[in-house]
């Protein structure tokens, strides 16, 4: 089988030319991080002046990771570390508590994240010759942009549908024979459901391969999508904080994603006490961007848990696989894709004076997709006795939740006293999706 | 004369209105008129019972979600057009019905209709202008 590259120099380069490039780029970005306040007070109190001071990979240890947290309360330009005049681009992810988190991009940046798009679409037998629906959304959301950016630069025909409207999506796989898809495994899924429901097989539609990601998901998933659609699914992963999707992608074996590492220095650590493990054992996915000037992030804990595959790929790739995402260190939801947190559900509850202070997060699957339901007890006094006024209460409720965690939930009304007191270690959450 | 609506809510749970009327049945409380306004998620059940006060203080004391709203009883006969004729006496006098819902009492050629309006001050001097008979509390409790 033949190996398809995007560029065979960089990514079969042997391990110590690798390291090279990484020690010169962290140098490069311990540069401009320095410039950043959050950074350059860090780094200086563990000894690192400048570049000179980079002597090894493993010298930024000293000054600890990025959190999520760091990230929030330098929202909105505390880790800006150019000009605005030199940004080009935003992207922007929903924050744990109502802040949002933000991310900058030179015209440079762009350029080499794209160019790590290109390099995993062509990992996974993709070419010019496809044509690609991207059913990722556009917008501040990184999954839509980054691939569409990555899939022009191969030459493909893009075909920007964005998310939802599944009709639509089916008529124009049709319409245009779409070759390959890029899409949450939920999502696909349910297109496959409503395809059986509108009696359009497989052999009627040109589909070769899927690009899945946004969502964990296993192995058994992975086999349904492709024995159902007659397709080869690949898995990817990324995050806004470390560009967006390309950060790992998986080859033609399909065995767990290359970490494209002369762009992202991976780490796995012991979520507990901070030190790096040995490659086969599970830890948190701690990623430092060597790429990104415009906003340097270093060592920044994921919360992704995960572990690297000591063994090289058949493919000949020096760059080391990450296993699928097994677990979270933190209580974050992913749902169709999107990640929510308890905490963003929770403020907004607590601004709805109708409503007591019990509350109940539940997720369950509805066909293939997810479905959240937020539950909430009326409080009895402000209860007049009007049907229509309750639901309002129950409109303005998902209305709230909907602007904070961008997806519209089911609320549930409830009478005081249902749900699980707020006294204790109460369970907020009920996740009852089967985890296959 | 106004009277007195109980309002129940109902979150959506097997036998929740069952609850309530075994409640109210177990102590002696009898319901006149009751309706439910219903939606996807939740209802809300509206009862006319003779004894008011007792019944709200044993539905909260239960852990009910209960509240009073003023509501207006009208007894019409039982006969085609009943209804109809009260009705023309709200609408040609603009008299705004919020909801309704009626009951035909036993031993008796009469039904009781519960009428919600928006300006109950109004809609029982438009009733007493057209001489038509407004249920009163004390024949509620007696019914």
């Amino acid at each position: 089988m033949e190996v398809p590259f995007w560029n065979k120099q960089v990514e079969t380069l042997d391990r110590t030319s690798l390291q090279a490039i990484q020690l010169e780029r962290l140098r490069e970005m311990v540069a401009w991080a320095l410039k950043t306040p959050l950074y350059g007070k860090r780094l200086t109190a563990a000894g690192i002046r400048g570049p000179e001071d980079v002597t090894d990979l493993h010298v930024l240890e000293q000054i600890g990771f990025t959190t999520k947290d760091d990230l929030r309360r330098s929202f909105p330009k505390g880790l800006l570390a150019v000009e605005m005049d030199e940004v080009v681009r935003v992207h922007s992810s929903s924050g744990t508590t109502g802040i949002p988190t933000v991310i900058y991009f030179t015209r440079d940046d762009l350029d080499r994240w794209t160019d790590l798009l290109a390099r995993s679409i062509t990992a996974t037998g993709a070419s010019s010759r496809d044509i690609l629906q991207n059913m990722m959304t556009y917008g501040l959301f990184t999954g839509g942009l980054g691939l569409h950016y990555g899939a022009e630069r191969v030459g493909m025909t893009v075909i920007p549908i964005s998310g939802g409207n599944t009709k639509r999506q089916i008529q124009t796989m049709k319409d245009f024979q779409t070759t390959v898809l890029h899409v949450t495994p939920s999502y696909l899924l349910h297109i496959h459901s409503q395809l059986e429901a509108e009696g359009v097989r497989p052999g009627d539609l040109a589909l070769k391969r899927a690009f899945i990601g946004a969502e964990p998901h296993s192995e058994n998933t992975r086999r349904k999508i492709e024995d159902l659609l007659g397709i080869q699914a690949f898995n990817s992963y990324g995050l806004s904080e470390l560009n967006g999707p390309g950060v790992a992608f998986e080859c033609i074996h399909r065995k767990d994603m290359h970490v494209w590492e002369d762009a992202y220095l991976i780490e796995i650590i012991d979520p507990k006490t901070g030190q790096n493990v040995e490659d086969g054992q599970e830890g948190e996915v701690v990623l430092t961007n060597l790429i990104r000037r415009a906003m340097p992030i270093l060592r920044y804990r994921t919360r992704d848990l995960a572990f690297l595959h000591p063994e090289p790929c058949a493919c000949g790739r020096t760059h080391r696989r990450l296993s699928r995402i097994l677990g979270r260190t933190d209580d974050m939801l992913i749902i169709n894709g999107v990640n929510v947190f308890p905490s963003q559900i929770e403020e907004r509850i607590m601004k709805v004076p109708e409503v007591a202070t019990n509350y109940l997060i539940h997720v369950d699957k509805k066909g293939a997709l997810d479905r959240l339901t937020v539950k909430v007890e009326i409080y009895p006094k402000l209860f007049l006795g009007e049907a229509a006024k309750l639901e309002a209460l129950r409109a303005r409720i998902r209305e709230g939740l909907r602007s904070s965690i961008v997806i519209s939930p089911n609320v549930e009304l409830h009478e005081p006293g249902s749900l699980p007191v707020s006294e204790g270690k109460a369970k907020r959450v009920v996740d009852e999706r089967p985890k296959d | 004369m106004k009277i007195t609506q109980i309002s129940v809510f109902l979150e959506n749970r097997k036998g929740r209105l069952y609850d309530v009327c075994s409640l109210l049945g177990a102590n002696n409380v009898n319901i006149r008129a009751l309706t439910i306004a219903e939606t996807e998620s939740f209802g809300v059940l509206r009862i006319v019972v003779d004894k008011c006060d007792a019944a709200v203080k044993l539905l909260r004391d239960s852990g009910f979600v209960a509240n009073f709203t003023d509501v207006v009883a009208v007894e019409v006969p039982d006969t085609p057009g009943g209804l109809a004729m009260v009705l023309k006496v709200f609408a040609d006098n603009d008299v705004n019905v919020e909801y309704m819902y009626g009951f035909v009492e036993k031993h008796s050629d009469k039904a009781l209709l519960v009428f919600r309006f928006e300006d109950t001050d109004v809609a029982q001097q438009v009733l007493a202008r057209h001489s038509i008979s407004i249920v009163t509390r004390q024949e509620i409790e007696g019914l």
